[in-house]
C-alpha cells in the first residue's frame, strides 16, 4: 500500500487518505470572462507530470497539498494550503 | 526398490528419523526433511499424478515448485504441492485428478483421443444445442482438471504480522546472502526471505558437488546467522510487491507484511525444459530436478539416463549424474558448438559420449507411457530447428535431464514496474528500468557466473546502502562470459505431437501454432486463448518458451513479443491466509436497539443504518408505509433523525463562511431563526440542502443530508483553510440526536413535555428555541420537511432513546406512530421537496429543480455562483416539476426513471413517484421539457410494460393540489 506524508501526522497508509483532485488557482470570479471561468471548471490538463493535488488525512480531517508526479506516482512534497513548501521536505525515501 | 542414495554433503534430510506414509493406498516411508515428492521418489515411485486434460501419467519435473505435475490430496486438504511440502508421519495421500488410480486411471483414454480435442476446443463446441451444455459441463468438469474441494473444510484464520526493515532480500542464493551480509555490515536493518526450508538457492543444489562452491555457501550461511542486523524468514514466500516497497511474506503459518525502505530481488531464474515428443513421461525431468533430488534429498534420479542440453549447466548435472552413480550414456548437445569447459572436458574423459548439433527427438515410452523406455536422438539444425529423422539413433535409458535455459524469476519486478531488455549474450530478459528502491541481483539480473552473482549482490547492497544514505563504494559485476545459458529456441517439432510447453495444461507446440493461426498472435492473446501460464504454476516453467515459440512463429526478435505479468500472488495461497475479520463498519444511532425491537426493516443509508419502516405481520411494504403516512397526516408521527449530519460552525467570522459556502444570506439571520441552506459545486451543480440555526451571535447550527454529511463536512474545512477565515467548524453529528415530531397532533403531544409555548405564534415555522424535556435540554426547530406541523427535536445523544420513549408515552392517546425513511420518502413527495440525489444528478442546476428563491445572486460571493451566471444566460431545455395520475388510473406504477416521452421522443424522466394515500392518487416529480411544465400541461410516461401513463402537471404540496 501507498504511503503518504500528512504534513500534520506524518507518513500514514494511503488507506487513510481520500483524493480530492486537482489544485488549481480559481480565476477571480468579479473579473474572469466566462471563457475563462468555464475553463476554470470544466477543463482538466490529464497530461502526465508534477500535479499539485489535494488530499485529506481522514481520521484528523487534515486537508493539505501533495505535489506528485502522476507518470511515476511519485510524491515530491506535501504541505498545508498556502504555506509554500520548504526546500528538501522530499517524502520518505520511498 | 530405493533410489536412496548413501549419505550426502549438505542434504536436507535427516536419516534417523523416519516417516511413515501412504501413497494411493501403498506404505511408504521416507525420513524428516523429505517432501512428499521425494519420499516417492527414492521409493522407486516414477508416477506422482495425472496431467490436467489428457490424464496422462506424470513424474517429477522441477521439484520446486515450478509445476504441479505432483498434486495430492489428504482428503481434508487438496492440490498440496508435493514436490515441496514437508512430509509428516500418518499422512495419507492420493494423486488428485485420477478415476480410479494414478495407475489405472479410466480416464487415461482421453490422451488418445487428443487430436478431438484441439487447443481451445472448449470455447467452440459445446454451445449448441444450448440445452445440452449442462451435460458437456459435468463431463468436463469431471474429466479435466485438479482436486475436489471439501465443502466441510474448517474455517480457518491465519495470523496477520507486520514487520518494517531497511531492506528486503527476496532469495537467499548467493546474490542474496551477500547481499543481505553487505547491507547488514553497513548498518542497515535486514529482512532476507527464501521460499526453501534452508539458505543457499541454487548452491544447494547447483554446484553442490564442488568443494569450492560448498565453501562458499557454508561461510555466507554462517555469516548471516552471525549478524543481528539480518532477521530470516525461511520457508516463507514473497508473494507480491506493492506500492512503496510492501512485500507480503506468506509462511505456512500467516501472512507477514513487509515494509522496506529498499528491496533487493535476488529471485534467480526458473529453469525452463526443452520442448521435444513425450518431454513429460515420468522420468523426464529438468537438470536442476536430477541435482535437488540428489543433493537434498540423496536420491538417484534413474539408473541409465541421458542428458539433453544447450548449456554449460547440463554439464554439471551429468558430472553429479555420474557421481550419483547414475550410468550416463550420452550428452545430446542442442549446439552444434557444443561446450568447451573442463567440465566437457573431464566427462569426455570419464567415457560419456557427447553428441553435439543433436537432439532427443522422442522419448519412448514404455507400457502405459508410465516410464522412459529410451530415447531417439538424430542431428538438430538450429539455424531451421530441424531434426533429421533419418539418422535417429536409439538409446536405452530410463530417465533423461533437461538443461536447455532459463526464464528469469521476474514477477515481483514486473510488478513493481520493471521494464526490460533482452540480452543476446544470456538469451534472457534483464531489467533495464527499475524503480527508486528496488534492485535485481543475480541471474534474474543476468549474472550467471557464481562469482558473477556475489558480486552482483554486493553491487546491489552497496546501491541500496547509497540510497538509504550510506557511503558506500560502488561495486562492479563482470558482464557476462562464455557459452549462452539459455538457448534462444530449443524447440524439436514432431508430427505426433505431444511436445509439451506447458504441463499445467497439457499445451503442445502445434497448439500455438493453432492459436496464431487463428489471429491469436499477441503474446497477452495467445495466452488467454492456449491458457498457456494460465494454470496454478502460472507460467514458471512455460511463459519464457511461449515467448520463444511465439517469437518464431511471428519471426520477430524476441524483445518485440513482450512478457505477459506474472500479478500477486507468487504462489497459490489459502484463503485463510487471506481471509480477515468480516469487519464492515455501520453507525448505529441511540435509538437503534428500540428499531430493532420494534421490527424496524434496516436500510443502509451513507455509514448509518436507519429504520426503512416497522414490520407488521400480514401486511406488505408498500401497506406499512402509507399506514405510517397517514398516521403523520391524520395525527402525528415521529422519526429518528440522529443521522443527520449536524455541524456548528463558530467565531465572527461564522456567517461570512455560511455566505459564501451557502446559496443564501445569513448575516442578518436573528439568533434563534433557522434558515433554509443549498450547496452548490463550482458547476453550479446542487450538491446537498439542510438548514442553519444560528444559536449565538458567532454560532450557527448546520444540518446536511445523512449520506452527504462526511463529503459536504470535508469540503466547509477545505473551504474554510482556503479563504482563511476566523471560524471554527464543529462536527456534532454523533453528539446530538435528533427525533422529527410531525402531524396535526404533534403541538399537542409535544407540549405535554416541555413548560414553553410551542404555540404557531410562539415558535412559526423557521423559528427554533431552547427548552427542557425530563430535564434535559433539548432544542426544538420548526422544520417542514414531511409534515407542515413539525418539530425537530435535538438532545443530547445519550438521553435520545429517553426522549423517544417519552414521546411514545405522550402520544398514546393521540396514537403516534414511529415511522421509518420509506415513509420519509413518500411524506416529503406529498410536499412537493426534491431529495438531492434522487431528484437531482450530477448536472441539475437549482433553476432546473425552480429553488431560484434560494440563492442570492446579489450576494459578491457564493461556491457555484459565477458558473449559474453563466447558465442564466442560456435557455432553460428542462425542469422538474410536481405530477399526478389520475385519480382512477388502474395500469401499471410508473417508476423512478421511466421516461417521459413526446411524440416517441424522450423529453425526460421520473424521478420520484408513488401512490399517495392522503391524495388519493399517484403523484411524482418529474422532469420534463420547458414547454410541457406550465402547470395544467399533460405530458406522457412510459412505463415498464410500454403502455403510456397521462400525467398533469400540479402544484405542491399534493394533498391539496385539486
Amino acid at each position: 500500500m501507498k504511503l503518504l506524508n500528512c504534513p500534520v501526522n506524518g507518513v500514514r497508509p494511503l488507506s487513510e487518505f481520500i483524493f480530492g483532485g486537482e489544485c488549481r488557482e480559481m480565476p477571480n470570479p468579479e473579473t474572469s470572462t466566462d471563457l475563462e471561468w468555464a475553463s476554470y471548471v470544466h477543463y482538466r490538463d490529464n497530461a502526465p507530470g508534477i500535479k499539485k493535488e489535494w488530499w485529506y488525512h481522514s481520521p484528523s480531517g487534515t486537508w493539505f497539498i501533495a505535489e506528485r508526479n502522476t507518470l511515476s506516482d511519485e510524491v515530491l512534497s506535501t504541505y498545508l494550503h498556502g504555506k509554500a513548501p520548504a526546500k528538501n521536505t522530499k517524502e520518505q525515501s520511498a | 526398490m530405493s533410489m536412496r542414495l548413501p549419505k550426502q554433503v549438505g542434504e536436507w534430510i535427516k536419516r534417523d528419523k523416519e516417516i511413515h506414509f501412504t501413497f494411493e493406498g501403498q506404505e511408504y516411508k521416507g525420513y524428516e526433511g523429505d517432501t512428499i515428492t521425494s519420499a516417492l521418489l527414492a521409493a522407486g515411485v516414477k508416477v506422482l499424478g495425472r496431467s490436467f486434460k489428457y490424464h496422462r501419467p506424470r513424474g517429477v519435473l522441477s521439484l520446486a515448485n515450478h509445476d504441479i505435475n505432483a498434486l495430492v490430496t489428504d482428503g481434508m486438504d487438496t492440490n498440496i504441492r508435493a514436490d515441496v511440502v514437508t512430509l509428516s508421519n500418518g499422512m495419507q495421500l492420493k494423486a488428485v485428478n485420477t478415476d480410479g488410480g494414478v495407475i489405472k486411471d479410466k480416464s487415461k483414454y482421453i490422451d488418445s483421443i487428443s487430436p478431438l480435442l484441439p487447443v481451445g476446443f472448449y470455447y467452440k463446441a459445446f454451445h449448441k444445442p444450448a440445452s445440452l451444455f449442462p451435460f458437456w459441463e459435468k463431463v468436463i468438469r469431471k474429466a479435466a482438471g485438479l482436486g475436489i474441494v471439501n465443502f466441510n473444510y474448517p474455517r480457518i484464520n491465519k495470523r496477520k504480522l507486520n514487520a518494517f526493515c531497511d531492506v528486503l532480500v527476496i532469495g537467499a542464493g548467493p546474490s542474496g546472502l551477500s547481499a543481505a551480509i553487505s547491507a547488514a555490515e553497513n548498518g542497515l536493518e535486514v529482512i532476507l526471505v527464501d521460499e526453501n526450508q534452508q539458505l543457499g538457492g541454487s548452491l544447494t543444489y547447483d554446484y553442490a558437488g564442488e568443494e569450492a562452491a560448498q565453501k562458499v555457501l557454508s561461510d555466507l550461511v554462517k555469516r548471516v546467522s552471525a549478524s543481528s542486523n539480518i532477521k530470516v524468514y525461511a520457508g516463507a514466500y514473497a508473494a507480491g510487491y506493492y506500492q512503496d516497497h510492501m512485500v507480503p511474506v506468506v509462511a505456512a503459518d500467516g501472512i507477514t507484511k513487509v515494509r522496506a525502505k529498499a528491496v533487493i530481488a535476488a529471485t534467480g531464474a526458473f529453469e525452463q525444459p526443452p520442448v521435444f515428443h513425450n518431454n513429460d513421461l515420468p522420468g523426464v525431468m529438468l537438470g536442476s530436478a536430477a541435482q535437488r533430488m540428489m543433493h537434498r534429498y540423496g536420491v538417484k534420479p534413474f539408473k541409465t539416463g541421458l542428458v539433453f542440453t544447450a548449456n554449460a549447466h547440463g554439464y554439471r548435472v551429468a558430472l553429479d549424474l555420474l557421481k550419483a552413480g547414475v550410468n550416463v550414456s550420452a550428452i545430446v548437445d542442442l549446439r552444434a558448438e557444443g561446450q568447451q569447459d573442463t567440465q566437457a572436458i573431464e566427462l569426455a574423459n570419464k567415457g560419456v559420449k557427447i553428441h553435439t548439433g543433436y537432439c532427443v527427438y522422442e522419448a519412448l515410452p514404455f507400457k502405459g507411457k508410465l516410464g522412459v523406455a529410451g530415447a531417439l536422438i538424430c542431428p538438430y539444425d538450429e539455424a531451421t530447428a530441424t531434426a533429421d529423422v533419418k539418422q535417429a539413433v536409439k538409446l536405452d535409458c530410463d530417465g533423461i535431464a533437461m538443461s536447455a535455459g532459463w526464464a528469469p524469476a521476474g514477477a515481483l519486478l514486473y510488478q513493481s514496474g520493471m521494464g526490460v531488455v533482452y540480452n543476446n549474450d544470456i538469451q534472457q530478459f534483464v531489467p533495464n528500468r527499475l524503480p527508486k528502491g528496488v534492485f535485481a541481483a543475480g541471474r534474474v539480473n543476468g549474472a550467471f557466473a557464481l562469482e558473477a552473482r556475489v558480486s552482483d549482490g554486493l553491487r546491489a547492497a552497496a546501491e541500496v546502502a547509497n540510497l538509504l544514505g550510506k557511503s558506500v563504494k560502488a561495486q562492479s559485476v563482470m558482464p557476462h562470459q562464455g557459452t549462452s545459458p539459455s538457448h534462444p529456441y530449443p524447440f524439436v517439432h514432431h508430427p505426433k505431437g505431444k511436445n509439451f510447453v506447458d504441463f499445467d495444461e497439457d499445451i503442445q507446440i502445434k497448439d500455438f501454432i493453432n492459436a496464431a493461426k487463428e489471429g491469436f498472435d499477441n503474446i497477452e492473446l495467445m495466452k488467454r486463448f492456449t491458457t498457456v501460464g494460465m494454470g496454478p504454476s502460472q507460467g514458471k516453467h512455460s511463459n519464457m518458451n511461449a515467448i520463444r515459440i511465439l517469437a518464431k512463429i511471428r519471426n520477430l526478435p524476441v524483445e518485440k513479443i513482450g512478457s505477459t505479468t506474472a500479478r500477486p500472488f507468487f504462489h497459490p495461497t489459502p484463503m485463510g491466509h487471506l481471509g480477515g475479520r468480516s469487519f464492515h463498519a455501520h453507525r448505529l444511532t441511540t435509538i437503534h436497539a428500540w428499531h430493532q425491537a420494534a421490527g424496524a426493516a434496516f436500510v443502509d443509508v451513507g455509514a448509518w443504518s436507519r429504520p426503512a419502516y416497522y414490520q407488521k405481520a400480514g401486511l406488505s411494504k408498500v401497506e406499512i408505509v402509507q399506514q405510517e403516512s397517514l398516521a403523520v397526516r391524520k395525527a402525528v408521527g415521529m422519526i429518528d433523525s440522529s443521522t443527520l449530519g449536524k455541524v456548528e460552525v463558530c467565531g465572527p467570522d461564522a456567517a461570512e463562511f455560511l455566505e459564501r459556502f451557502y446559496t443564501g444570506v445569513y448575516r442578518d439571520q436573528k439568533v434563534g431563526r433557522s434558515r433554509y441552506v443549498m450547496l452548490l459545486d463550482e458547476l453550479g451543480v446542487m450538491v446537498d440542502d439542510g438548514i442553519a440555526t444560528r444559536i449565538g451571535q458567532e454560532k450557527f447550527f448546520v444540518t446536511i443530508s445523512t449520506a452527504n454529511a462526511p463529503a459536504v463536512y470535508r469540503e466547509m474545512q477545505r473551504w474554510l483553510q482556503v479563504w482563511k477565515l476566523n471560524a471554527t467548524l464543529i462536527n456534532v453529528t454523533s453528539a446530538y440526536g435528533v427525533i422529527n415530531v410531525a402531524g396535526p397532533k404533534a403541538y399537542q403531544v409535544l407540549s405535554k413535555l416541555v413548560t414553553i409555548d410551542l404555540s404557531e405564534d410562539a415558535l412559526p415555522m423557521g423559528r427554533s428555541t431552547e427548552a427542557e424535556i425530563s430535564g434535559v435540554p433539548v432544542r426544538i426547530v420548526r422544520a417542514a420537511f414531511v409534515a407542515k406541523e413539525a418539530y425537530e427535536v435535538y438532545m443530547p445523544s445519550g438521553y435520545a432513546l429517553n426522549i423517544w420513549k417519552l414521546l411514545l408515552e405522550a402520544g398514546k392517546n393521540e396514537g403516534i406512530c414511529p415511522f421509518g425513511t420509506d415513509t420519509q420518502r413518500l411524506l416529503r413527495l406529498e410536499l412537493g421537496h426534491p431529495l438531492p440525489g434522487v431528484d437531482t444528478d450530477g448536472l441539475t442546476n437549482p433553476f432546473e429543480m425552480r429553488a431560484e428563491k434560494a440563492l442570492e445572486m446579489d450576494k459578491a460571493f457564493f461556491i457555484g455562483k459565477r458558473s449559474l451566471e453563466i447558465i442564466a444566460k442560456k435557455p432553460l431545455n428542462k425542469a422538474l416539476v410536481p405530477f399526478v395520475l389520475p385519480a382512477d388510473y388502474k395500469g401499471e406504477l410508473p417508476q423512478d426513471c421511466n421516461l417521459v416521452i413526446e411524440s416517441g421522443a424522450i423529453k425526460g424522466r421520473v424521478t420520484s413517484v408513488a401512490f399517495s394515500p392522503s391524495a388519493g392518487r399517484v403523484i411524482g416529480l418529474a422532469y420534463v421539457a420547458m414547454h410541457q411544465a406550465q402547470l395544467g400541461n399533460i405530458f406522457e410516461i412510459r412505463t415498464d410494460n410500454g403502455k403510456i401513463a397521462k400525467a398533469t402537471v400540479v402544484h405542491a404540496p399534493f394533498f391539496n393540489a385539486e
